[in-house]
């Protein structure tokens, strides 16, 4: 079962994957994003880790791609950005040789290794148990990662501040501002 | 036959590996500042994957905390990133990321 689970999933996420780099349109590089999210959090169910699948949809597959069409939707969606037109001659063509490289260098490694490519200490932290996925994870991130968590509660303020900061429009009058106009107006003389 | 196959871990890390290596691709690939994101978005998804599978694997609650705290960073990271596009193409609209290669306006 977990098996053709795992192989649909894969096909999902893989071709999802695909649509992000092959699309034009920013729009359908943003819903094939969607759907290796979903994949992604499909196989996280099939790996016994619910809370972080119903994390993975919750705020990957709606609240970050919905963020992203927000973006695309301010700016334009016309802006498609041209595949032909190539300011370093031959970097494309060497970028997907690249990525071909590295993903035969990973396979090599993890398909004909002859050990087991898993190695490691045996559970540093306690795994499940009995417990409900959820509260087990509840009970290592609020007792051994409790510090960690608040951190990220910092980060969070941080970050909501900063894009506050930088989407903010320059005060009219202001030196920026000009500073801006100028800049637009240069462009299109 | 196929549904007599076991999935092991080693599947999750081979596609681990593929969306890693798609992600990275796109990055180099496309110039689009906002599809690039969504590239890095894809690696970042790899390497959840593969912390879940290795926690799997290794009877390990760590891996899927550490997914959780890459979910937060992520977020943060895609808060401030789109802010920071904003910010760059309300100035110069059509900018690749050539166009902001020095950093300065």
């Amino acid at each position: 079962m977990e098996t053709v689970v795992f192989i649909i999933s894969a096909a999902i996420v893989l071709t999802g994957a695909v649509g992000v780099i092959a699309f034009r349109n920013p729009v359908h590089n943003a819903l094939s994003l969607v759907g290796t999210l979903f994949g992604v959090a499909v196989l996280f169910v099939a790996q016994e880790a619910h809370l972080l699948a119903a994390v993975q949809v919750i705020v990957y597959a709606a609240a970050i791609v919905i963020l992203f069409l927000f973006v695309i939707m301010l700016l334009g969606v016309d802006q498609a950005d041209s595949m032909r037109e190539d300011p370093l001659p031959g970097q494309r063509p060497l970028a997907i040789v690249a990525g071909l490289a590295f993903v035969g260098l990973l396979l090599v490694v993890l398909v004909f290794s002859t050990d087991d490519p898993v190695t490691g200490g045996q559970a540093l932290l306690a795994g499940f148990g009995d417990r409900a996925n959820v509260e087990a994870l509840a009970r290592v991130l609020f007792s051994q990662y409790v510090f960690a968590f608040e951190i990220t509660a910092l980060l969070l303020t941080i970050a909501v501040v900063g894009a506050v900061v930088l989407a903010k429009r320059p005060a009219a009058g202001s030196a920026i501002e000009a500073e801006d106009e100028a800049a637009r107006t240069g462009e299109e003389a | 036959m196929i549904t007599a196959m076991q999935v092991t871990t080693t599947w999750y890390l081979v596609l681990g590996a593929m969306l890693f290596s798609l992600g990275g691709t796109g990055l180099l690939v496309r110039r689009n500042p906002l599809v690039m994101f969504m590239c890095v978005e894809l690696m970042l998804n790899a390497v959840n994957l593969t912390f879940v599978a290795f926690g799997r694997q290794l009877g390990d609650l760590g891996g899927q905390v550490s997914v959780f705290f890459v979910l937060v960073v992520a977020a943060a990271e895609v808060v401030v990133g789109l802010a920071l596009i904003v910010a760059v193409l309300r100035r110069r609209p059509g900018a690749t990321a050539d166009d902001v290669a020095v950093l300065k306006g």
